[in-house]
């Protein structure tokens, strides 16, 4: 069973134009690489050289950003829903 | 007013479908704002991190990389002298060669050009040379900083036909849009936390806005926003509005140095919340030097000012990594309560490169600023003003801050926007019958 990566708009046209993708792995870094493989030119946009989320886009497993909660090692469940977001905003 | 949970992509995206085909963000069929643009033009974009050029839109984000993307300057553009500045009317389109568009700017027309108090019994609490305020709390029209950058946003958002304005606030910014957006007859559409100050609230609502409140904190709200950016065609202010409204940020570094005299301090504390005021006050402060404009003297240091109870950009400053470890935010100062700063890293780096530094001030403290401002100046600001003084007070009793320095201090809120954070430190008011012999006996009471 899969989960769910909602992608940022400007990254969907990576990925067959879909803003939802569906990705399988142990964790949210193990199902962000599937996703890469299957799309390679969202790779880049997605992991740093070393594989490292860059420090300006934000992941939410199911609302809850993964520095909080692991990080990529944070472990996922079918069903779970990821969110890719780029910071973008101040208050 | 609405309440809901942060929710919109699941709620939307949720089954694995594709989702619908991607548009640009639009114009809808009766884009209010694009009436009369006349001559107006926004810059055109490049990307921070990997320089990829794009041209004049309503995005923030670079699509190579996902870094945040800012207006593009012609270097060769002509710039105007002292004189020719000081010739122009009082508001912050007097620096117009700095801001993001050429043509003439039709909406918010008289923000900025804040006074510049000096303040020698600030200085005396500081132990510093000579203090002034930078008094953002008399900004017009909403009493914040944010009226700067929402002046860029909405003439963005004129430039770009868009027909609604929004944003992701603590407070400021929702003052701001909501009171903007009114005077230009458009429609504004404002997300805050459920729980923020009642006179934010009160002072978004009352501009007609349209007002929702996420349950979550700043960073729930941020990040609901940026899911929805492009989804109804609307210009957000500080999403998809962000490389313009940013640049309106640089105006207080422009307002302080030709208030000087067409100088700089030595020294520069401001509140950070998402990061992105010290970064501009650098910027600005670098512009005017390039252009010959400020005399002598090196940049000002920089020095950054946040809640102990959510100083995720003060603790990377002070551990002098090059990592933003994300906060869940506790503090009074609702208005810096951003707990994953988007500029935080290159906050941190801004202060570093100027020499400055950065201070993370308890609750307790936060308030006695908002006391020693009031009563050595006679200006009452908000948490996040009250945060700016004494991490001004901190970084002066830490040895940051220098007897010879000369210091302004950023002062970005009205304290009427949260006077539930002042109001139990303050004494109580008698109350009397209207005779003399009852005035008498309190007078004799001190």
């Amino acid at each position: 069973m899969p989960i769910t990566i909602h992608l940022p708009n400007v990254l969907a046209k990576l990925a067959d134009g879909q803003r939802t993708v569906e990705a399988d792995g142990a964790t949210v870094g193990a199902a962000v690489g599937e996703v890469s493989a299957r799309f390679p030119a969202l790779r880049p946009r997605l992991v740093d050289d070393a594989g490292n989320p860059y420090p300006f886009v934000t992941y939410y497993l199911n609302d809850e950003d993964i520095r909080f909660t692991g990080g990529f090692d944070a472990l996922v469940r079918d069903g779970d829903e990821v969110t890719v977001v780029p910071a973008v905003a101040g208050g | 007013m609405t309440t809901i949970a942060p929710r919109p992509a699941a709620a939307a995206e949720s089954g694995g479908h594709p989702a619908p085909p991607l548009d640009p963000p639009r114009t809808l069929s009766t884009p209010r704002l694009a009436s009369g643009a006349g001559a107006l033009r926004a810059l055109a974009l490049a990307c921070r991190e990997c320089d990829a050029a794009f041209e004049a839109g309503p995005i923030a984000i670079c699509e190579n990389c996902l870094a945040p993307v800012e207006p593009v300057y012609d270097p060769d553009r002509s710039l105007p002298d002292r004189d020719a500045i000081a010739s122009r009317p009082t508001s912050l389109w007097r620096y117009r060669e700095w801001l993001p568009f050429t043509g003439t700017p039709t909406l918010s027309l008289d923000s900025g050009w804040t006074p510049l108090v000096e303040a020698p019994a600030l200085a005396r609490a500081l132990g510093v040379e000579r203090a002034w305020v930078k008094n953002d709390s008399v900004s017009h029209p909403s009493l914040s900083f944010k009226d700067r950058v929402v002046a860029m946003a909405i003439n963005a958002a004129r430039a770009f036909g868009l027909d609604t304005l929004a944003c992701a606030s603590t407070g400021n910014l929702a003052n701001a849009v909501a009171a903007h957006a009114a005077r230009a007859g458009v429609p504004a559409w404002i997300f805050i936390p459920h729980d923020l100050e009642l006179g934010k609230v009160i002072g978004t609502l009352v501009f007609g806005a349209r007002v929702v409140r996420v349950r979550g904190t700043y960073d729930d709200v941020n990040r609901l926003c940026a899911q929805i950016a492009d989804r109804f065609g609307w210009g957000i202010a500080n999403v998809n509005l962000r490389s313009y409204y940013g640049e309106g940020s640089k105006t207080v570094a422009f307002e302080i140095v030709e208030q000087l005299g067409w100088r700089f301090p030595t020294a520069v504390v401001a509140p950070m919340a998402g990061g992105s005021l010290v970064t501009k006050l650098r910027k600005g402060f670098a512009e005017f030097r390039g252009a010959g404009l400020a005399a002598g003297g090196p940049l000002p240091r920089l020095y950054g000012a946040q809640a102990a109870g959510c100083g995720p950009i003060a603790r990377l400053v002070q551990s002098r990594g090059d990592r933003l470890v994300p906060e869940v935010p506790n503090t009074i100062a609702r208005s810096l309560a951003i707990g994953n700063p988007a500029d935080g890293s290159l906050a941190a780096r801004t202060i570093h490169e100027t020499g400055g530094w950065a201070a993370a001030v308890s609750d307790e403290a936060i308030v006695r600023g908002i006391r020693v401002l009031a009563e050595t100046t006679g200006i009452f600001t908000e948490t996040a003003g009250g945060t700016t003084v004494a991490a001004a007070l901190e970084l002066a009793r830490s040895g940051r801050l220098a007897p010879s320095d000369e210091v302004v201090l950023c002062i970005t809120g009205h304290g009427l926007k949260t006077v539930e954070a002042v109001a139990p430190t303050l004494t109580d008011t008698p109350t009397i019958g209207p005779r003399v012999r009852e005035v008498e006996a309190l007078v004799r009471e001190i």
